[in-house]
């Protein structure tokens, strides 16, 4: 069966921004059972954490780089830099790193 | 626009534009795959526009690229970006009540994994224009690397694709750590997180699972240890 490359695109299009959308119109209201909303206020930072590390160590051609990157992204973090001077500091040992 | 609606959308543009400059990076690889897949850069751009997904998208150009049926066309982009599910849920507690029905659908749809970082990061009750000004031009961007990628394949050094490509982290590292120096639960559920992420990585078996899947068992599996060992303290500041 020949695939139309419009109905494949159609689909992606479709499917991941139903996933974004459903919870939005199904919990409109505060979540207000203890569990949940500890459960959801932990979800964030684990998420982010889980999808940081091991990754970070995989975006760059030698592990060791993004291994470092990370150390100086969290003393960085850890001092109170915003978003874009960690994120600089992170690409820059990240590129050092690259070069050496 | 109101005046400050208008500070808090200028507000989030401006923490999108980093945000912005590392999915170009991200996209400009993926346009490469998706090149192999037969998209114009047209459908690339449009595509990336509306979709806004790394790894799905990546999932699913590999997917046409080998003629896959639909169905693993949906089956895929369901398990790439069911974390996309607990992050919005997470999303619909961030709102002051008074926020409409289609602004929070909007902001949904907005959700990727920096735009739902810098939103969750936001002191206080989330205004739409935040993550809506984020997303405009971080979108921009992702769409543009996307189209760039396609046409004119690999022309960036690899140092500085690799080099740009940790910017994504650095952002979710300037999210994470700030929270777990103030509360150490927080802390500890990151230590965890990195630990057990690290280990799915690489024991037998458990490492055949997809990113996408270890983000969701994972995420799941620590938070609910978490609350269950530390529930946090109710506070009803926003029941008005």
């Amino acid at each position: 069966m020949k695939h139309s490359l419009l109905i494949y695109l159609f689909i992606m299009v479709l499917v991941t921004n139903l996933i974004r959308v459903l919870p939005m119109t199904l919990i409109r209201r505060r979540i207000t059972h203890p569990f949940l909303r500890s459960f959801l206020y932990y979800v964030p930072y684990v998420t982010l954490a889980v999808m940081t590390f091991p990754a970070i160590m995989q975006a760059t051609s030698s592990p060791w780089g993004g291994f470092i990157a990370l150390l100086f992204g969290i003393v960085a973090a850890w001092f109170g830099w915003g978003l874009f001077p960690v994120a600089a500091v992170c690409c820059i040992v990240a590129f050092v790193c690259e070069i050496l | 626009m109101r005046t400050a609606t208008r500070s808090i959308f200028l507000h989030g543009m401006r923490d999108g534009f980093p945000i912005g400059m590392g999915y170009f990076a991200v996209s400009f690889s993926l346009g490469i795959i998706a090149a192999k897949a037969g998209l114009t850069a047209w459908m690339g751009f449009v595509g990336s526009f509306l979709t806004r997904a790394s790894a799905g998208e990546y999932g699913v150009y590999s997917l046409i690229a080998i003629g896959a049926s639909y169905v693993e066309v949906v089956a895929m982009c369901l398990v790439t970006n069911l974390r996309y599910l607990l992050m919005s849920t997470a999303l619909t507690q961030k709102f002051a009540s008074n926020v409409s029905l289609l602004k929070r659908i909007l902001v949904a749809c907005c959700v990727t994994d920096e735009i739902f970082g810098i939103s969750i990061a936001y002191p206080g009750n989330l205004p739409p224009a935040y993550p809506f000004g984020a997303m405009l031009i971080s979108t921009t961007m992702w769409a543009l690397g996307t189209a760039v990628g396609i046409v004119a394949g690999e022309i960036l050094p690899p140092h500085v694709v690799a080099a740009l490509s940790v910017a994504l982290y650095g952002m979710f590292i300037a999210i994470i750590i700030p929270p777990s120096k103030r509360d150490y639960a927080v802390g500890i559920s990151v230590i965890a997180s990195f630990l057990l992420s690290w280990l799915c990585s690489v024991l037998p078996t458990v490492r055949e699972m997809s990113a996408g899947t270890r983000t969701i068992v994972l995420t799941i599996l620590i938070a609910a240890v978490a609350a269950y060992v530390k529930p946090i303290k109710i506070e009803d500041h926003d029941e008005a």
